[in-house]
């Protein structure tokens, strides 16, 4: 007997709940070959300005956490995702069109990344923090703190591993994230947002887009409240524009990536700010 | 206790003229309890349905302004300072610094005894009808918000706010009395801070009757309690303190409304309403004013006849403003914080 197939309509992601895109808007996910595989929510400009809303307020609680905390929280998430690696690589296999093991390669790529940066959590500041030599009785010592919102175009052609290897970095320091997820293939960025949901991560640390990135973009880039942009996966947009529009606030701007972005610290270190204190020592 | 219902209650004139010469809480408890009652799910349905409506473009555009120029500007913390009250003043006078075109809230609320700093610091553009561009300074006053004071403290409480400056008064209604069926207590207490809102020359503070809805139970009890307080001489009634939960919502506010419209067809008079509390947003805002416009009609929409009670709402305006003009969504970077 043939089973009745059932087509799912996934929705967006954002401050740790599900909701529909504002503007009703759906659109098709397809395989690599064409075929019609799950509707995604199409999110609109008030979505990303909701999602931003949503980040903001999730900011000082995330930040406010310590390292040695927030290093746990992300890695219950890669155990997470560990525990759904055959939704994944199904997932994977279908929409990009690779095999069964070139899609466990990714999984397990993603997985294993997102634990490398976990492992940060509680030790960059260490390795980017630095007591200064000054010339007066204080005690000088910068230490690097998340820069707030980051706003994040993730890479095109990778759902899973492109998304984590630019989602975890700027969540190491604090930072809370808006992204907007591979147009072609965002079913791993929202089986992604299930795992989040019933992680550890409070809600509005991470928040998923679907839809659009040209469409989204223009107005993450010169949203007021956000405090840096990954422009990782937008490279097939106007991305010099972005840049210059998100000048206008001053923000941090990473630009579009090759490919996947191989994890460094620097991608850490990148949206953080450095808080410097003086603390004078050896008063009597 | 059993309430006596012979005692003469004082000669307030919108009540002796609707209800008749012999004013007593007997009388006065047959005029309000022969109210019809409310159809609650369809006030309801009718406040749903007003909330439907989009706003956008320049509809938009003139109801942010008009909102800002309706707004109480509210500070009622027991932390509240001198310096706390300036900082709210010098909003109220520059809602935003990067865009002088912002028009000036109508009002700012403060506690009886932060009066004279408001004043103070208002100078020049003290008075909303003394000067173009105006600010009020309203207090609340009458052992705010519990109302649980003897009625020579609540008529000193106004008499000292009046005195020093106070352009409108913010009472409470006693709601234990109310709820316990003594209207004509209530009646008494809101004529005598009626009285005690005079000033040297003759003129009345502003009074603003707050019913406390949140605690009244029923939209009949709403009802009951906003004729009361047209009858007793309020110039508006008031849905809230913003201390208790549920405070200002749209169905209560649309029944005020409705009570207001029918005592303008009976007499003529324009009765003003003001929610308060738990209007955050300018979406809600807009909600309140379409809800205005199609009950009571658009001169309502004016300072004198209408107000937002509200602290944090002067910011979401101002960021939904920016965005209008520049063309970006704005952050609370850019806006004061409270």
């Amino acid at each position: 007997m043939t089973r009745l197939a059932v087509p799912k309509t996934y929705k967006l992601y954002i401050g740790g709940k599900f909701p529909r895109s504002e503007s009703g808007r759906v659109y098709e996910v397809s395989t690599a070959e064409g075929a019609f595989l799950a509707n995604a929510a199409k999110a609109s400009r008030k979505d990303a300005r909701d999602a931003v809303v949503a980040a903001r307020a999730a900011t000082p609680g995330w930040s406010g956490a310590t390292g040695y905390n927030r290093g746990q929280v992300l890695y219950r998430i890669a155990e997470l995702l560990e525990g759904r690696r055959a939704q994944f690589v199904e997932e994977l296999r279908l929409s990009e069109g690779c095999t069964a093991a070139e899609a466990e390669r990714q999984v397990d790529a993603a997985i294993d990344i997102w634990v490398w940066y976990a492992g940060w959590a509680d030790k960059y500041v260490q390795v980017a923090g630095n007591g200064n030599a000054v010339s007066g009785p204080y005690f000088n010592v910068s230490t690097p703190e998340a820069t707030g919102v980051v706003a994040i175009i993730a890479p095109q052609d990778s759902g899973l591993l492109g998304l984590v290897s630019v989602v975890a970095p700027a969540l190491v320091s604090g930072n809370t994230v808006v992204v907007v997820a591979s147009e072609r293939s965002p079913l791993a960025a929202i089986s992604l947002s299930e795992v989040l949901a019933t992680s550890d991560v409070p809600g509005g640390v991470i928040n998923v887009l679907t839809g659009s990135a040209a469409e989204i973009a223009p107005w993450l880039a010169s949203h007021a409240d956000v405090n840096a942009l990954d422009l990782a996966g937008a490279g097939d947009l106007d991305w010099i524009d972005l840049q210059i529009t998100a000048a206008e606030t001053l923000k941090r701007v990473l630009g579009p990536e090759e490919g996947v972005a191989a994890p460094t610290v620097e991608r850490i270190t990148f949206f953080t700010e450095t808080k410097t204190v003086w603390h004078p020592k050896g008063i009597i | 206790m059993t309430i006596e219902q012979g005692i003469a209650l004082a000669p307030a004139e919108r009540a002796t003229q609707l209800i008749g010469g012999d004013l007593t809480e007997k009388s006065l408890r047959l005029h309000l309890e022969g109210l019809p009652g409310v159809d609650a799910v369809g006030l309801e349905a009718r406040a749903a349905s007003l909330a439907t409506r989009s706003i956008k473009t320049t509809s938009k555009a003139w109801a942010l302004d008009r909102i800002i120029q309706l707004i109480d500007l509210t500070t009622l913390e027991g932390a509240d300072t001198p310096g706390k009250v300036r900082s709210l003043v010098a909003k109220a006078l520059t809602p935003d610094p990067s865009d002088p075109s912002t028009p000036r809230v109508a009002a700012v609320c403060v506690y009886g005894d932060m009066v004279p700093y408001a004043v103070t610091a208002l100078g020049g553009s003290h008075g909303i009808d003394a000067v173009v561009g105006g600010v009020n300074v309203a207090a609340v006053a009458t052992a705010f918000p519990s109302g649980r004071a003897s009625l020579p403290v609540k008529i000193a409480d106004t008499r000292d706010a009046v005195q020093a400056g106070a352009d409108e008064i913010d009472m409470v209604i006693d709601r234990g009395a109310f709820l316990s069926g003594r209207y004509g207590l209530v009646f008494d207490q809101i004529v005598a801070v009626k009285e005690a809102c005079r000033r040297a020359d003759g003129t009345f503070a502003h009074l603003k009757v707050i019913l406390e809805t949140g605690e009244l139970n029923t939209y009949d009890n709403v009802r009951r309690a906003s004729w009361l307080a047209i009858l007793a001489g309020g110039d508006f009634i008031k849905t809230s303190t913003g201390k208790v939960a549920p405070a200002a919502t749209l169905p209560v506010t649309l029944l005020m409304l409705q009570v207001v419209d029918d005592w303008h067809r009976l007499t003529g008079e324009k009765i003003g309403v003001k929610p308060a509390g738990g209007i955050r947003t300018s979406k809600d805002a807009i909600k309140y004013l379409v809800t205005v416009a199609e009950t009571v009609g658009e001169e309502w929409l004016q300072p004198h006849l209408f107000r937002f009670g509200a602290s944090s709402l002067l910011n979401d305006v101002l960021l939904q403003r920016q965005k209008m003009t520049n063309g970006h969504y704005s952050g609370p970077d850019y806006v004061t914080v409270d």
